[in-house]
């Protein structure tokens, strides 16, 4: 068990440090290092689990604690989470101190300049990678395109697209 | 500097457990709206500031968001209470959800309904992404930058930490040479 939850808080943890773009962008390698490193479950198993995070309100992270949940119930939840947020707070907290004094620095311009479009590629990467496992036939591409449209374009509240995609699963549309 | 009201650790906390309870999906702009409209406690630009701060910085935005501002009224002690308001709710939500769903995973009727959830959920992350990328910087450098990382992540499926390895320094040295260019 105790071995266990190491495990989780390592993957996690060192996930937390690779979040650059918020944690959809490590979605990807979440699956990666879950269902082809370590095999905690399959890949299927994991796309159920991130569905039931997005429906949940606050930020992405939750998918950490689910999977940890699946592995070690409430105790695997909880180093998942703080696996998750830990080293990136811990990092970040320190990082807003400093950055009052160094912020009209040309690097760090060139930080911020230079991290926007990775953030980006990693974002509709791992979105493009999430869709070959989460979209199993044409209905549900034509789903989560139209899901992505409203999303980009109108300011609409994401609860509602996905009461419709549940709405749509259930009357065995997709 | 303006003048601010300043949270006590109580309102740092509550107001967090407020945003994390009510924030599907989008949680951000409910953030703006608690911390510069309603509460005062930072300037637009201090929030965006902090924001941007919160993108570069590995790690969930929101909750990098809240442990900055949380430090800066409370030190260590506001950064955790506001850390924990904004993430106790939705854990305790996702707990209760992914028990029901053990519990009941084996009805048809359940894997219907997340064989719809997910290509919804997957469309939001899309959406995100086309938000961001219409505001990205056009230079030929930025887009070969998302291109490449795309491509990296979503078609060949590499592992993160080499692509970061090679794509951030890379990054950083082509924003630091290449001029903006005249808009």
């Amino acid at each position: 068990m105790s071995a266990m939850l190491l495990a989780l808080f390592l993957v996690f943890g060192q996930l937390s440090l690779m979040a650059v773009g918020g944690a959809n962008a490590v979605v990807p390698e979440m699956l990666r290092m879950v269902v082809n490193e370590h095999g905690w479950m399959t890949a299927a198993e994991f796309t159920a689990l991130f569905a039931i995070a997005q429906s949940a309100p606050g930020p992405n992270v939750l998918i950490a604690s689910l999977v940890g949940w699946q592995m070690a119930s409430l105790p695997g939840a909880a180093i998942s989470l703080i696996g998750i947020c830990g080293p990136s707070s811990i990092l970040s907290f320190y990082v807003a101190r400093l950055w009052q004094r160094f912020r009209d620095y040309k690097l760090c311009h060139a930080i911020q300049r230079g991290f926007a479009p990775l953030s980006i590629g990693l974002v509709l990467g791992g979105a493009w990678l999430l869709a070959g496992i989460a979209n199993t036939g044409w209905s549900a591409w034509l789903l989560c395109a139209v899901s992505a449209l409203i999303a980009w374009r109108t300011s609409l509240h994401p609860l509602w697209l996905l009461g419709a995609g549940a709405v749509a699963g259930l009357l065995g549309w997709v | 500097m303006e003048t601010h009201n300043i949270p006590t650790r109580r309102e740092l906390f509550t107001g967090f457990f407020g945003i994390g309870i009510i924030g599907f999906g989008g949680v951000l702009p409910l953030v703006h709206h608690m911390l510069v409209l309603r509460k005062g406690w930072l300037s637009d630009a201090e929030f965006t500031e902090l924001l941007g701060l919160g993108q570069i910085l590995p790690g969930p935005n929101v909750v990098n968001l809240s442990v900055a501002v949380g430090g800066r009224f409370h030190g260590a002690s506001g950064a955790l209470l506001a850390f924990s308001g904004l993430l106790l709710a939705p854990f305790c939500i996702a707990m209760l959800l992914v028990s029901l769903y053990q519990q009941y995973r084996g009805l048809p009727a359940l894997q219907q309904v997340l064989a719809g959830l997910a290509p919804a959920a997957t469309g939001l992350i899309f959406g995100m992404g086309l938000r961001l990328a219409a505001r990205l910087e056009r230079s030929s450098w930025c887009i070969a930058l998302a291109v490449a990382t795309f491509v990296a992540i979503g078609l060949l499926h590499w592992p993160l930490l080499p692509i970061l390895l090679v794509m951030v320094p890379l990054a950083v040295t082509l924003a630091w040479h290449l001029q903006k260019e005249p808009t």
